[in-house]
């Protein structure tokens, strides 16, 4: 039975089902537990589960990030949240250098089943500190792994799974997506990891985005129908790893790809995918493959220059002419 | 006895005589300023202390023939650090430290076998020839390593601890640094959760005076290290390391007070490493003089002039203990020798817990 739910009561349900199930989990950040969270994901679970596993902590990312580890390293199952992965970056010795690191330089002896989670990107006009995306740069260390979900229903069943999983997990949400609204069950289901999912079928294009650029690869499709090319949309879901076999095979049939993705353009996820496919699909692209990227600029605050740099459908239908050469 | 049967039977010891410890402690200090330990501690000491020793003089001899490559950071001066804080915990309690990290599992009663053998990236060794010098790593006695990024360890101890309390299981994490880690922004907030938490966390700076090549009063104004813990309420107390007596004491008074979910304690060890910062380190910054003077304090001789004055053993048997130790570190640098190198198969292995993780392979 699925009802209407928020992506902020997706991700709370995941980590309330997850804690009851499994003493062991944990939620710590800035404003979790009095407040209700920031954004209200964490909302009524401190009245939940008590102040043992819902903690509020001092504004010190680098060092609860750490503290999350050790504790990982030491039996439990954290789930740490950043008020935004912007705050991640004074945290990211704890992540790439400790959590990431800590399985192989012992030799097996120690995992670390650790969930990072919190909003990426850009969220209205904050400029260019609070609106920055490191999808790619998590995605490019070895021993982690990415999920970027882009509705309630994926949220939930991919933050069980990452909850679940005995390695670390970067779980990277959007202050613009809390709110949104999508069809959940109300039975328990979880999600793999690293299986994209095909979000619409089609046949003429491939448009592959993840998080909630899928929003602006969605509507580009729709338009798309309106001029009657069919495009195949795919939600990548995971950034590390990819599925790339998902992508090849939808250009084997569609012969036709744009990647839309928030990111700066150098050294992205979609410069990653770019490079799979005219490795493995060479043979059956119709055109060069085009992408959709911020342009290579911070975010500033006015919203002139937001609407210059952000990918966009706009943007994103210019790219899917050019590759259908329409 | 076996290092590891002798650590074990030595950590119930400790375990049931910690309250007892003290309590002599405190009277017998105040009548003499003498200690009162067992002839076991004294031989646990002297023998932990001495395998470190030797153990890292012929690991920098092989390093020298280049069978040990990369970073390695002698431990030698300082060994009464590691033994003296062994003795004084329990098993179940859980260790961490930097990359200055031999000293601490050769006195838990890790293989020093499998301890060679990762020094030379072997197979065999405690980290499978994938961590080296810097991350050594045991489970079975609860040393969670050997990191490499100065201070970064501090949370992760703290982390460490927040499990143990967590959990209920009464343990404690004893969580080291050196004297440089301490000006890192990591220490300073995992210092302030431990406190507002109360984990059962003992930080340990091991001053040895250097950090690195930067002498303790080129990096702040704040020279008396222990006083940082005073920023957070933290009880905090300065400790003559080169006594390995004053180390278990401190050690002991500190476990206490995390046991009694009376949160974490900040020890300065004051203590001296003999040797450079890392292997490529002529030490140009210090004085002969300086470093002969601390050779005059130096704790394994103190152990060893006080076993004899309590007759605790003869020059003979300690003759005798000392060549079983060569032995021991002979046959650790042959075991080390005689096993391969990790076979490039094993490269895709111990990275993810997930079996079949697809990595990137093109």
């Amino acid at each position: 039975m699925a009802r209407e739910i928020e992506f902020r009561e997706a991700l709370r349900e995941a980590m309330r089902e997850e804690m009851t199930r499994d003493s062991r989990v944990f939620l710590m950040g800035e404003e979790v537990a009095q407040y209700d969270g920031a954004y209200k994901v964490s909302k009524g679970l401190l009245a939940e589960f008590g102040e043992k596993r819902i903690i509020d902590t001092p504004i010190a990312e680098l060092g609860f990030a750490g503290i999350g580890v050790g504790a990982a390293m030491n039996g439990l199952r954290p789930i740490i949240e950043f008020m935004t992965f912007n705050f991640s970056l004074v945290a990211i010795d704890q992540v790439i250098n400790s959590a990431a690191k800590m399985m192989s330089m012992s030799g097996g002896q120690y995992s670390v089943p650790i969930v990072f989670r919190g909003p990426t990107g850009n969220a209205g006009m904050l400029s260019s500190q609070h609106s920055q995306n490191f999808e790619n740069w998590f995605a490019n260390t070895s021993g982690l792994k990415v999920v970027v979900p882009s509705n309630p229903y994926d949220a939930k069943g991919l933050l069980k799974t990452a909850i679940r999983d005995e390695d670390p997990v970067i779980f990277m949400e959007s202050e613009l997506m809390y709110g949104d609204k999508g069809e959940v069950p109300e039975e328990e289901y979880l999600i793999p990891i690293g299986v994209a999912d095909i979000k619409r079928a089609g046949t003429d294009i491939t448009i592959v985005s993840f998080g909630k650029m899928m929003k602006t690869a969605l509507t580009a499709a729709d338009e798309l129908a309106k001029e009657g090319i069919s495009a195949e949309v795919i939600d990548l879901r995971s950034v590390r790893p990819i599925d790339y076999q998902a992508i090849v095979n939808s250009v084997k049939k569609t012969n036709r790809l744009v990647v839309v993705e928030e990111a700066w353009p150098l050294a992205a996820i979609s410069s990653e995918i770019t490079y799979h496919v005219q490795k493995y699909a060479f043979d059956y692209l119709d055109a060069p493959v085009h992408r959709v990227n911020s342009l290579d600029l911070p975010l500033p605050y006015a919203p002139t220059l937001i609407e210059a740099i952000l990918p966009n459908v706009k943007r994103t239908l210019e790219a899917a002419k050019a590759v259908l050469y329409k | 006895m076996g290092m590891l049967a002798f650590f074990k039977k030595k950590a119930i010891f400790a375990q049931k005589n910690i309250s007892n410890i003290m309590a002599k402690t405190e009277k017998k200090k105040a009548k003499n300023d003498g200690y009162d330990f067992s002839k076991t501690d004294y031989m646990f000491w002297y023998e932990t202390m001495l395998l470190q020793r030797r153990f890292e003089e012929k690991a920098g001899q092989m390093y020298h023939k280049q069978k040990i490559r990369g970073f390695c950071h002698l431990y030698i001066g300082q060994e009464a650090s590691a033994s003296g804080a062994v003795s004084a915990l329990r098993k179940g309690d859980k260790w961490i430290t930097a990359y200055r990290d031999h000293g601490q599992p050769l006195a838990l009663g890790t293989s020093p076998n499998a301890l060679m053998a990762e020094l030379y990236a072997k197979s065999t060794g405690v980290s499978k020839g994938k961590g080296g010098s810097m991350h050594l790593f045991d489970k079975e006695v609860g040393f969670m390593g050997g990191h490499g990024i100065v201070g970064g360890q501090v949370p992760l101890g703290a982390g460490i601890a927040f499990a143990e309390k967590y959990q209920g299981t009464g343990n404690v994490c004893i969580c080291y640094m050196g004297d440089g880690a301490v000006r890192q922004g990591a220490l300073h907030e995992a210092f302030n959760m431990a406190m507002l938490w109360k984990l059962p966390v003992i930080f340990v700076i091991e001053n040895n005076g250097y950090a690195m090549g930067t002498s303790v009063e080129r990096t702040s104004n704040v020279t008396e290290l222990y006083t940082l813990g005073e920023s957070y309420d933290m009880p905090s107390e300065k400790v003559d390391a080169m006594k390995v007596e004053e180390v278990h004491l401190a050690v002991s008074r500190a476990a206490e007070r995390a046991r009694a979910d009376e949160g974490p304690t900040l020890l300065e060890f004051r203590t001296y490493r003999y040797r450079g910062h890392s292997m490529s380190d002529a030490a140009k910054y210090r004085t002969k003089d300086e470093v002969e003077h601390y050779k005059t304090l130096d704790s394994i001789e103190s152990v060893k002039n006080t076993i004899l004055e309590k007759k605790y053993a003869t020059e003979a048997d300690l003759e005798a203990l000392e060549a079983k130790i060569m032995q021991i570190v002979e046959e650790s640098v042959e075991f080390a020798e005689n096993s391969p190198y990790p076979d490039p198969s094993e490269a895709y292995k111990d990275v993810y817990v997930q079996a079949d993780y697809p990595y990137t392979t093109d």
